[in-house]
């Protein structure tokens, strides 16, 4: 077994939530709302292996771009240890502080607003391998050809700027960017959910391309259980800030372990279901500022049992390289 | 009323827009009908022209645009080019639309209970106690909890999703006729979006509201529509019963667009992917519209196919179709 290339353990990110400018005049007649504090990543422990493909998915705010921020090293943490290739992140000399920061690159949503519009492609795809020197000024206008060549793009578009791009194209600048500084770990951030199906289909093909080619690691944060499903090795479940559940991705496809992981498969819809009968949520959906206590789901879920409400479960081992956080599991 | 005819039929409905680079034909020549009770989805890429002619249906479309050809019948009644009172006494009553954005319907310095009431008393002679309850029952039903408490709240209070089923609940409060829905769940995680398409179905098969769903989400549509009409580059190319559309796509870039959503049995390998990119609609080459990115494009392909019959209830643009 190769040995995970990212280990994280007991992962925190706090945000304290100040009042927008509507809540603040809100606040004036209604003085219970105050600044809060999100758990936005509470406790999360997890590994990457080298060469895999991790999906992580969950719904909107439970934390996967910050978690996905804080192992791209751009976010700090609020508490927790890193590790890159067995080695503490915290604990680096600069010059292996500056190595990792290379090794592991961030690909995000809006290709638009990650590039600088008033840069050529050539400087944008150049500029960080010139300046970390990994190519000299001599070679960079080949090494950029290369670079754009491998993610589809015609060199000769090496003069344009950002604006003169389709949006899957710009999402292809981006890459390009990413691996011109030789990453081995790509943290994609929902870095196809602004394409269109048929570019879309184009880009998670690149991705898989370069992952044979490159031999990279990828974190796939995705709410597309569709894309994840086809993706990934394995995938990691989040709610509310934790880990519910990961697993082999047919494994947890097939046979979803956590309670939250089955009413998120249910609901994904398929191209092969017709004229369904769709069905509502259950029980109220909490809101991340304020977590229901003991088991975050329990307010939503159909088995919860009074130890939910009271005691958070752990992630434990169910089956071979399966884990999952549910009191069920403890078969007692 | 003259019930005995279809909530809505388009017929070659053209909105252009009247740029300084040029004339835009956005929508360029459509034409479908959607009947009381079904759903129909307008599924297309982005830019395609779904979204307006969502507006111009609804009479929302603002210069340099306008709809410059075809007819608009709602119920029997051309309402393209009806005055704005006239349009605007149809909108929120017996027309409604639910925009990708929630806060398109929400005003956001107002109580929910404010803007929900005022919607009903706007089109009817009710007490705003009878309003009030009306609200508090239709946030009921889109699956908002404690709906009493919630009527007194701000839409910053909410959650995107709630936010959403806030402004569904909204255009469904005077029970309209049809609802045109603008990729309503895009954003929304697959529980909440669920939630949503329950409550739409039912509303449809209850008060057997007629439905234009517009996304481009083939999954999505798969489950809920009726029917479908696939647009690219503001014209229909394929139309037909959701089943036959998806089982037996006749045109190449239905098919491309089917192939190209990542499914269970397809894991791992390759997706199928349709080259390029969707032409701007400024300057459309001659001919087919998807001509470039056709695998079936040949000489004939140089003038533009007219839509035309395949089977009852089947229309595709194209002349080499994938015909079994
Ligand atoms: N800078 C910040 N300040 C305050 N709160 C934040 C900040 N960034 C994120 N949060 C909060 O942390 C939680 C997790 O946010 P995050 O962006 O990681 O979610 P996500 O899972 O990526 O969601 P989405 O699917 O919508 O992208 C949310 O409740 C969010 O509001
Ligand atoms: N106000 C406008 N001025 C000029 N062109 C517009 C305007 N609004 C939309 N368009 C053009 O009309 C076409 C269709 O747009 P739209 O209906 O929004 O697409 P969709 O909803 O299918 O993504 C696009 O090419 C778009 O650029
Ligand atoms: S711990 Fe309890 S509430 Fe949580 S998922 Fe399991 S059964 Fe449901
Ligand atoms: S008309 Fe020709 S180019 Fe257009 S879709 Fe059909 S085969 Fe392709
Ligand atoms: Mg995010
Ligand atoms: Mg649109």
């Amino acid at each position: 077994m190769t040995a995970p290339i990212l280990e994280l353990d007991g992962i925190s990110k706090r945000f304290v939530k100040s009042l927008d400018l509507a809540e603040k005049l809100v606040a004036l007649v209604n003085p219970k709302l105050r600044e809060q504090v999100v758990r936005a990543v509470d406790g999360v422990s997890l590994h990457v292996r080298e060469r895999e493909v991790l999906g992580l998915v969950g719904e909107s705010g439970c934390g996967k771009s910050t978690l996905g921020r804080i192992i791209a090293g751009i976010l700090p943490k609020s508490a927790g240890t890193v590790r890159y290739r067995g080695n503490d992140v915290d604990h680096l000399d600069a010059s292996q502080a500056r190595d990792v920061a290379l090794k592991v690159q961030m690909i995000f949503q809006d290709p638009y607003a990650s590039l600088n519009p008033r840069m050529r492609v050539q400087d944008i795809v150049g500029e960080a391998p010139l300046y970390h020197g990994i190519v000299t000024t001599d070679g960079i206008d080949d090494y950029v050809a290369e670079m754009l060549l491998r993610v589809g793009l015609d060199p000769s578009y090496r003069r344009r700027y950002p604006h003169q791009f389709s949006g899957g194209q710009r999402q292809r600048l981006g890459i390009a960017r990413a691996l011109a500084v030789r990453p081995d770990f790509l943290v994609c951030d929902e870095a196809v959910a602004a394409l269109d199906v048929s570019i879309q289909a184009q880009v998670l093909n690149l991705f898989m391309k370069l992952r044979e080619e490159l031999g990279l690691t990828y974190l796939f944060i995705s709410h597309d259980l569709g894309v994840v499903q086809h993706l990934s090795d394995r995938v990691a479940i989040m709610y509310l800030g934790r880990i519910v559940e990961t697993g082999p991705t047919s494994e947890l496809f097939e046979k979803p372990n956590h309670p939250y992981t089955q009413a998120l498969l249910a609901g994904v819809p398929r191209l092969d279901q017709r004229h369904r009968r769709f069905e509502p949520v259950k029980g109220e959906i909490p809101s991340p500022l304020d977590p229901p206590h003991g088991c975050h789901f329990h307010p939503r879920c159909p088995h919860a049992i009074a130890r939910c409400r009271a005691e958070q479960p752990r992630l434990v081992d169910i089956a071979p390289g399966r884990l999952a956080a549910c009191h069920l599991n403890d078969g007692s | 009323m003259t019930s005995n005819f279809p909530t809505l039929v388009v017929e070659d409905l053209r909105t252009y827009f009247y740029t300084k680079a040029g004339v835009v034909k956005a929508v360029d020549g459509i034409s479908f009908t959607v009947d009381r009770g079904e759903i129909l989805g307008l599924v297309g890429e982005s830019g395609s022209g779904k979204t307006v002619t969502g507006f111009s249906i609804m009479g929302l479309v603002d210069p340099p645009g306008r709809v410059a050809g075809g007819r608009i019948l709602f119920k029997g009644d051309d309402i393209a080019g009806l005055p704005d009172d006239a349009m605007r006494t149809l909108r929120g009553n017996r027309i409604a639309m639910i925009f990708q954005d929630p806060m398109m319907t929400l005003n956001p310095v107002l109580r929910i209970d404010t803007q929900m009431i005022e919607a009903i008393k706007a089109h009817n002679a009710v007490s705003n106690d009878e309003a009030r309850r009306r609200a508090r029952d239709i946030l009921g039903r889109v699956g908002i909890p404690s709906p009493d408490e919630r009527l007194k709240a701000y839409p910053h209070q909410f959650s995107g999703g709630m936010r959403q089923r806030v402004s569904i609940a909204i255009a469904l409060l005077n029970d309209p006729d049809l609802i045109v829905a603008d990729e309503p769940t895009t954003a929304l995680d697959v529980t909440i979006q669920g939630q949503i398409l329950y409550e739409v179905q039912k509303l449809c098969r209850e008060s057997r509201t007629a439905m234009i769903w517009i996304t481009h989400d083939l999954s999505v549509i798969a489950g809920l529509a009726d029917r479908i009409s696939v647009m690219y580059a503001g014209r229909i190319v394929e139309s037909g019963q959701v089943d036959e559309v998806l089982d037996r796509p006749l045109h190449p870039y239905t098919r491309g667009l089917i192939g190209s959503v990542p499914s269970e049995n397809r894991r791992g390998v390759p997706l199928a992917q349709i080259p390029g990119m969707t032409p701007s609609l400024l300057n459309l080459p001659p001919g087919c519209a998807f001509r470039a990115r056709c695998p079936r494009a040949d000489n004939a392909c140089l003038t533009p196919p007219e839509m035309t019959l395949a089977a009852p209830g089947r229309e595709v643009r194209c002349f080499h179709p994938h015909l079994a």
